[in-house]
């Protein structure tokens, strides 16, 4: 059949044919979404956010490679130099346990001899092999946390949402009172009540991080089910006798969730930065795992001297700051992205 | 607006209840001996003792029972009432060795002299800023705010409290942490010093001592700092967005036909109008100050209920981490109730619906 392609000066038919070749891609997205994702990777910001993304990524896949464990058995063990307290400056001779020589020393520097590339922190733990194993631990929990948010709030939100009523209404209210406390201060005190049940891990930190941070997700997800929910598609199924679970799971929640994934797929910085946040003050793991926050709360005994010990802070420091900014700069593209206001503009 | 305010009034018991369930519902997660902690100083160490404060305090019963007596605590055969937090007992804290509703009253002051220090000047400028950078978008107040709240967003509290306390402290040498110098303190802490406020700025006006003032705002200025500059970046994004929009809807179009000084367009006619998602900010910066000094306060050794929190946390202090969650609560519930009401005077949309 030929297809006819009205000609003239009709705008408004003009308006509605496509303006570009529509590829395999976006007919599998929909027009809504592949405009989110093409959004996103044509914003100068949000291509450097990925491009700190994607380093973050790789330190954390090549972690072995970039920093041999001394006790492969364990290698989220920050290897010690020694037990005194004061902390070495960068380049200091690694005497006591030492690090494996990784291949790109043998290349780049060409000595036999391993240093603290990033000096020693109190406790003489090697901040190098903090940060770069610590990239791991930084994704291991950003990804289950978020993930896990996520399915938690999203099956929420969607039976709040879908039911209506008093079950709504019961859960909102839910919602509404565990809002109430600041996240950071919720999570804390539920790790510190979790930490003597369940021993010095991950696990307090991130049960807490998720007991406390699904509520956003249930939210958004039910505030686009409400919306979806009265599209004609979703009576048509229920006339033809379709299950109320069949309904809201593949019916209602595949074409209303991905906003609230992007989102969360956003989130693992925060996450990150919460956890960052509860190890510095000495929740969680156990002291002299590999994990940033915990990294940079070595400094906390030496703020009268910081100048002296700089590397303590400043290294740390700036992995956090340049994970934190790689999430944020897509994160605000984003935001742009998404806001109605901003459509067909990009 | 009066059905409003009622309205809304109504709902604070039923967030009450919630916030002291969830509370009591975290306590569940400790033994009754560690529960007992809530109502006697030391543990006994013979087990038969224990016990019997199990007993007394009826931590064996049913739940809403133990709900019911943690509430309103306990009255003994002599007619002394032990526990019950209705009545300010929250426990006694092992790791300050004094009572934690004492605890509290001891530090929250100080928190307070620093949050409302950091307040103000965040709602005042924060909104002036946001207002330049959209009455003059893309110049230069807009890029330097654009680039300033990425970056600032980007900073984790904890790092940035330490790069200040690198630079300013230790390098240079111009600001200290902790609360006051050694001199000051015994000027604050002497008979002729009279405290009127317990805020130790504010009595150090009072009683016209403008050094220690001064020595208490040095002291407090990287705080002050780290605390707010999150909600600078927030507050200035979002009025410089709200006010954008509301430049462009008629009714400023109009007050500019009608012939009124650009001056009175946008702060009389647009600014008002921009203000109400503002308003909504205002309460979510209370919580995330009230979050926020608790990092704050452990980065700079401040002595305020932040670190107090940090320092129970780490050493698993329970009793008296429910006691700050509890007391967060309250604040928090009666400053959402302050902002919704602030929000319909605002708003009469808000107050006619």
């Amino acid at each position: 059949m030929a297809q006819s392609v009205p000609t003239g000066d009709n705008s408004l038919l003009q308006d509605a044919l496509p303006t570009h070749k529509i590829g395999w891609f976006e007919r599998w997205l929909g027009p809504e979404n592949y405009r989110i994702v093409s959004g996103l990777l044509k914003t100068p910001a949000s291509i450097v956010g990925f491009a700190l993304i994607g380093f973050f990524v790789i330190v954390a896949l090549a972690a072995p490679l970039i920093a041999p464990p001394v006790t492969p058995n364990d290698p989220y063990k920050i290897p010690r130099d020694g037990f005194s307290s004061d902390p070495k400056p960068p380049g200091t001779e690694w005497k006591k346990n030492v690090m494996p020589l990784p291949f790109w020393w043998k290349i780049f520097v060409k000595s036999e001899k391993m240093t603290h590339i990033m000096g020693t922190s109190e406790g003489q733990y090697d901040i190098f092999y903090g940060i770069i194993w610590g990239t791991r631990t930084a994704f291991k929990t950003g990804l289950v946390v978020t993930i896990t948010t996520l399915l938690f709030g999203v099956i929420v939100g969607s039976i709040s949402a879908y039911y209506g009523g008093i079950v709504d209404n019961i859960i909102m209210r839910i919602v509404d009172i565990l809002l109430i406390l600041p996240g950071i201060l919720a999570a804390l005190i539920l790790a510190a009540v979790l930490t003597p049940r369940i021993g010095k891990s991950l696990v307090p930190t991130m049960s807490a991080l998720i007991a406390f941070g699904w509520m956003g997700y249930a939210r958004i997800i039910r505030g686009d089910i409400l919306s979806v929910k009265e599209r004609d598609y979703v009576l048509a199924a229920r006339v033809i006798g379709v299950k109320d679970n069949r309904i809201l799971f593949r019916h209602i929640i595949p074409n209303a969730v991905f906003p609230t994934l992007v989102l969360a797929s956003l989130a693992v910085g925060d996450v990150v930065l919460s956890f960052a946040a509860l190890s510095f003050l000495g929740i969680g793991t156990e002291v002299g795992y590999a994990d940033w926050g915990q990294v940079l709360s070595f400094a906390r005994n030496w703020i009268t001297s910081l100048n002296t010990y700089w590397y303590i802070v400043v290294w740390p420091g700036l992995t956090l700051v340049l994970f934190v900014m790689g999430w944020n700069l897509v994160g605000d593209a984003l935001r742009d992205v998404l806001d109605p206001r901003m459509r067909g503009k990009t | 607006m009066v059905t409003f305010i009622i309205r809304r009034l109504l709902l604070v018991p039923v967030l009450l209840f919630g916030v002291t369930v969830l509370i009591f519902a975290m306590l569940q997660l400790l033994s009754p001996i560690e529960r007992s902690a809530l109502y006697v100083k030391d543990f006994p160490k013979n087990e038969k003792a224990v016990d019997g404060i199990i007993k007394l305090y009826g931590l064996d019963q049913p739940l809403y029972v133990q709900y019911w007596r943690w509430l309103v605590g306990t009255v003994d055969t002599v007619g002394v009432r032990h526990g019950g937090i209705l009545y300010g007992d929250l426990g006694y804290s092992r790791t300050s060795s004094i009572p934690v509703a004492e605890l509290i009253a001891n530090r929250f002051p100080n928190t307070l002299d620093l949050t409302l220090w950091a307040v103000g000047p965040v709602i005042l400028v924060g909104i002036w800023l946001g207002v330049q950078a959209a009455v003059h978008q893309n110049g230069f107040i807009d890029q330097a705010a654009r680039v300033f709240s990425i970056v600032g967003t980007s900073f984790p509290t904890f790092v940035f409290g330490l790069l200040f306390i690198l630079i300013f402290y230790a390098t240079l040498h111009w600001l200290p942490p902790g609360r006051l110098a050694d001199e000051y303190m015994q000027v604050v802490n002497s008979d002729a010093f009279r405290h009127y406020t317990t805020l130790i700025t504010i009595d150090a006006l009072l009683n016209g001592r403008f050094d220690v003032f001064w020595d208490a705002l040095k002291h407090m200025l990287l705080p002050i700092l780290t605390l707010s500059y999150i909600s600078w970046a927030t507050f200035l994004r979002v009025t410089r967005s709200s006010m954008l929009e509301t430049l462009r809807m008629e009714y400023v179009t109009t007050a500019r036909a009608k012939g009124l000084s650009e001056h009175d367009v946008i702060y009389k006619h647009a600014q008002p109008n921009a203000m109400i998602p503002v308003v909504t900010l205002a309460g979510f910066s209370v919580v995330s100050l009230l979050g926020g000094v608790v990092i704050t306060e452990t980065v700079f050794n401040f002595p305020g209920i932040g670190s107090a929190a940090a320092r129970a946390a780490t050493q698993l202090d329970v009793v008296t981490m429910l006691g700050f969650a509890l007391f967060n609560g309250l604040i928090l519930i009666v400053s959402n109730l302050a902002v919704d009401i602030l929000y319909a005077v605002v708003d009469p949309r808000v107050r006619l619906s």
